[in-house]
């Protein structure tokens, strides 16, 4: 039997931003009635195919021609890719909390007579197309009263109101429970024997296994390969290696660690979802940090580690239940982040715009903004001295800049990390929870930034490196934790550590923490 | 002091820093504060200058003598403007942290009413009754401010609440009548500085100018000196001299006109209340720690937060100063009027706010200065002293006044979208792309990617 036309097929698209091709070459081909798998490390360019798919990168921001139903399309904006019969579902859902379900499906998109919405037909519909996702709400509810799971349901019959031909599911089952998760997948199994297609993100291999007809993987920005689940010999191991098979070159600084005692230790860490009650967003973790070490952790986005390190930090993220925190083998409580600071910890956040740096202010200021007491006496702060104090980590960090009274904003993003580090290194911490320190910065001033690390444990510091690049942990770090959902899942010294044998903890919880 | 040595780069390469530019009119630049609102706040500096220029003119031309800058004018403009500049103080800090008061005025009258009943009726020495009136809005703003800070309701709604709750107060306690105040207190706000002898020249006035010009001469002397310790460059000595001849001058020349005024009047005790406040509320908001905790705060308070500010702490102490400030002002006026009314302090809120907002503050917050703030309300100021004078009307000076309010913020957010800093970095710019393609005359500058950079410095002095 001869194959049918695709449903979807991408030609070498090439998207680039002001200094990163973010895709090189990209050609995907989805056949009608297929689940297509998309896989690669966070930042690969998923989410950017996908964006060019679906319109929010409008055609003539990028090169390559798509086809959709046998015709190009070249679509200015999500509404037109909507009108052809393409959905995205985003992680993040976009739904409006304090509207019906009825009100949510329909909007932008209403039933309507003569500008008048025709409610009770829009119900009906709305009750039809809620069994066929298989979810038994009334209409009428809010969607702030559903969970996480049911919305995304809401979210998929809001796509079939529009005719959807093909669904796009970017992490769908990053925030449900596994039986959600579960329910979903099935549905998505459904709406394929109707003859939807669909692409799907994620980075849970188990599901793709269980649900992909093929699978294409993005690397870098290229598209690596495509295997077809059906012919054969494909299983986790297979997509892992496809997904990080890239030699490690030699972009980090040598080092010799001078490893001490264990000085800082983390024991049973529980931490609640501070807006969903029922999601732990941390489950009994335990991490230990010796004196001059360098600590990996690693995960992928949504596996908790940010809010683990958020939680240590003075209790900035969620609702704290249980777990202890001992340092230099005495129990602390860091009940905020000033007693937090106080105890000796720094917390370099990932996001440094909107978490980091005021970037109103001058690079001065920046610096000594975490601990301002320092140079204080009375509660007045010595300018004379802060201009010293700021003028000194220019110089040690290499901060490019004509003086430390240019405000932040002009900073190349290198040089604002630097400010940032500087603010936190300036607190005399003995222990800084480094999170992305390189995420958007050019190699070289990564290679500065990987330096000032090494430099920070040489001086008997430890360090927690939350990274989502793996060659960047096997560069730098001694040890490597991983964090699946919540939970530690492995622990292991660099030597032992390989991609493989990361990813595989980082994508399932099978192995047993042995911290 | 061993802290920073932690840090000190011992042994680093100092390959020569890269040359900083400090002195002359970017000092001027900096009385406004560091960052990125200095630039616009200078020109408003300017605009200040053109305004009072302009209706000195213009009043030269129609009514035969320049009324503007006339010994009486000046001391008018002080004691009607004295108490709204007071709250554009603490509504600039207000502002900063991304809130806003509109209960300023009603707060006033509503200490005015409480301070005049306890001196009328109770017979409340006057000292003692200035110390009620503040502890009343202290009062009054630690309600407000913890609404803000820690229910977490909009300030905008709390202050409108209060606005109502408030002046509903004062027209309850005063039975909506005015209540008339002892003629001891009314020195606060209609007094002056004393006459000598009686001397139709203020020798006081005139003490307190030279004070200030000494000042003025005391900071470029400790700025000079402090660099030469830092081992920063200096501006060369003539500028130093230009900026102290120019400012000590203005103030010398401002003390005259206010001591040869009528006698009986000199510099009004409001304006020295006010100019006492400026001086230390600059000090709080640039070099205290509480001070820096409101920009960072207002700035990114994710970001503060997580550098360990207690932000609800700011929001609190913040609002609660708004009010104390705003109960001053409420007293001042009682004593300029000589009793407390129902009507005291009617919009005044709206003036203060565009005070801060014509002084450069953001409206999203993060960015204003005090100094900046005064100038912005002494721009109000002499735009409304100067339309009365030439006899425009009432309706009129609403017209301008807001038309004023609405181009100067209109400006700086369009400059901003523009990616250009305001009007005047776009000037600067412009003549420093003139100049750059005459030739380099001096080493390019390293990241100079907007107009508001120090670079431009040596373009200004020319200017001079």
């Amino acid at each position: 039997m001869s194959a049918p036309p695709p449903i979807l097929e991408m030609r070498s698209i090439t998207k680039e931003f002001p200094g990163v091709k973010a895709l090189s070459d990209v050609s995907l081909t989805v056949m009608p009635a297929e689940i297509h798998a998309i896989c690669g490390e966070n930042g690969a360019g998923k989410s950017t195919l996908m964006k060019v798919l679906s319109g929010v990168y409008p055609h003539g921001t990028y090169t390559g021609e798509i086809f959709f139903r046998g015709e190009e399309v070249q679509f200015r904006d999500i509404r037109q890719s909507e009108h052809a019969g393409i959905a995205i579902i985003h992680q993040e859902l976009a739904l409006i909390p304090e509207l019906s379900i009825t009100e949510n499906i329909f909007l932008g998109n209403e039933i309507a007579r003569g500008g008048r919405i025709d409610w009770p037909a829009a119900k009906r519909k709305a009750l039809d197309l809620l069994a066929r996702v298989g979810l038994s709400e009334d209409p009428d509810t809010q969607i702030k009263h559903l969970g996480v799971g049911k919305q995304q349901l809401v979210e998929i019959a809001k796509a079939l109101a529009k005719d959807v031909k093909l669904l796009i599911l970017d992490e769908p089952t990053a925030a449900l429970n596994e039986d959600d998760s579960q329910h979903l997948l099935d549905l998505i199994l459904g709406l394929k024997g109707r003859g939807i297609a669909s692409i799907m993100i994620s980075h849970k291999l188990n599901e793709i296994e269980q649900i992909a007809d093929a699978i294409t993987i993005i690397r870098d920005g290229h598209a690596i390969e495509t295997l077809d689940v059906h012919g054969g010999d494909v299983d986790e191991d297979r997509i892992i290696r496809g997904m990080v098979g890239r030699s490690l070159e030699s972009r980090y600084p040598d080092r010799t660690p001078h490893i001490g005692e264990v000085f800082f230790e983390v024991r049973d860490w529980t931490i609640q979802h501070p807006q969903v009650p029922e999601r732990l967003v941390a489950k009994g973790s335990n991490l230990e940090v010796r004196r001059g070490e360098i600590v990996g952790l690693a995960g992928l986005m949504g596996a908790g580690r940010t809010e683990l390190a958020m939680s240590i930090f003075g209790r900035s993220y969620g609702t704290y239940l249980a777990g202890t925190i001992v340092k230099d083998g005495k129990e602390i409580v860091l009940k905020d982040v000033e007693s937090a600071i106080d105890h000796g910890l720094a917390y370099v956040s990932e996001d440094r715009k909107v978490l980091g740096l005021n970037l109103l202010d001058t690079i001065k200021r920046s610096i000594v903004s975490a601990k301002l007491r320092k140079i204080s006496r009375l509660d007045v702060v010595d300018e004379f001295k802060e201009s010293q104090v700021a003028e000194s980590y220019r110089k040690q960090l290499r901060i490019k800049s004509p003086s430390v009274d240019m405000g932040v904003a002009k900073l190349s993003g290198g040089n604002q990390q630097k400010v940032v580090l500087a603010k936190w290194m300036f607190t005399d911490p003995d222990l800084l929870i480094l999170d992305e320190p390189t995420r958007g910065i050019d190699v070289g001033a990564k290679y500065e930034i990987y330096t000032i690390i090494q430099q920070l444990a040489a001086q008997g510091k430890g360090v927690i490196l939350i990274s989502s690049e793996l060659p960047e942990l096997l560069g730098i770090a001694d040890r490597i934790y991983t964090v699946f959902e919540g939970r530690i899942t492995d622990n292991l010294p660099v030597s032992e550590a390989t991609p493989e044998a990361l990813m595989r903890s980082m994508t399932s919880a099978k192995k047993k923490a042995n911290a | 002091m061993t802290t920073p040595t932690g840090a000190t780069p011992t042994g680093a390469t100092t390959t020569g820093a890269t040359p900083e530019k400090r002195g002359g009119l970017a000092d001027l630049r900096k009385m406004f504060g560091n960052g990125q609102s200095t630039l616009r706040q200078f020109g408003i500096l300017g605009s200040l200058v053109v305004i009072i220029g302009l209706f000195q003119l213009l009043t030269w031309l129609i009514k035969g003598t320049g009324l503007t800058l006339s010994s009486t004018n000046l001391i008018n403009v002080v004691n009607q403007y004295s108490y709204i500049l007071i709250l554009a103080i603490g509504m600039v800090m207000v502002i900063i942290m991304g809130h806003i008061d509109l209960s300023v005025g009603s707060v006033a009258a509503f200490t005015g009413i409480i301070v005049a009943k306890a001196m009328s009726e109770w017979n409340l020495p006057w000292p003692l009754a200035i110390v009620l009136g503040l502890l009343v809005g202290a009062a009054v703003g630690a309600w407000q401010g913890f609404w803000v800070a820690y229910v977490g309701v909009p300030a905008f709604i709390v202050t409108l609440a209060g606005m109502l709750i408030f002046r509903g107060g004062n027209q309850w306690i005063g039975q909506s009548t005015t209540t008339p105040v002892p003629v001891e207190f009314t020195y606060i706000g209609a007094g002056y500085l004393p006459d000598v002898a009686g001397s139709a020249f203020n020798y006081a006035t005139m003490a307190l100018g030279v004070l200030g010009a000494a000042w003025i001469v005391f900071t470029e002397l400790r700025l000079r000196s402090v660099q030469k310790k830092m081992g920063s460059p200096q501006a060369p000595l003539w500028v130093s001299i230009v900026k102290i001849v120019l400012l000590a001058g203005v103030i010398l020349w401002a003390a005259w006109l206010f001591a040869t005024g009528r006698p009986g009047t000199s510099f009004p005790i409001s304006g020295i209340i006010l100019v006492l406040l400026v001086i230390l509320y600059s000090f709080i908001t640039r070099s205290t720690v509480f001070g820096r905790h409101i920009y960072a705060v207002g700035g990114n308070r994710l970001a503060a937060t997580l550098s360990g500010v207690k932000d609800r702490r700011v929001d609190f102490f913040v609002m609660m100063n708004m009010s104390v400030l705003a109960s001053l002002a409420g007293m001042i006026f009682v004593a300029r009027s000589t009793a407390s009314g129902p009507q005291d302090g009617n919009g005044w809120e709206l003036d203060a706010i565009a005070a801060v907002f014509i002084g450069g503050a953001a409206v999203s917050g993060g960015i204003g200065t005090v100094i900046g703030s005064i100038v912005g309300g002494l721009v109000m100021a002499f735009l409304n002293n100067g339309l009365q004078l030439l006899g425009v009307g009432a309706d009129w000076v609403q017209i301008i006044k807001g038309m004023v309010l609405l181009l100067a913020v209109g400006v700086d957010v369009w400059s901003k979208s523009q990616g250009r800093p305001s009007i005047l970095g776009l000037w600067t710019r412009r003549r420093r792309a003139r100049l750059e393609e005459q030739g380099p005359t001096e080493p390019p500058a390293v990241v100079p990617s907007s107009g508001t950079n120090e670079s431009s410095e040596p373009r200004d002095v020319a200017r001079l």
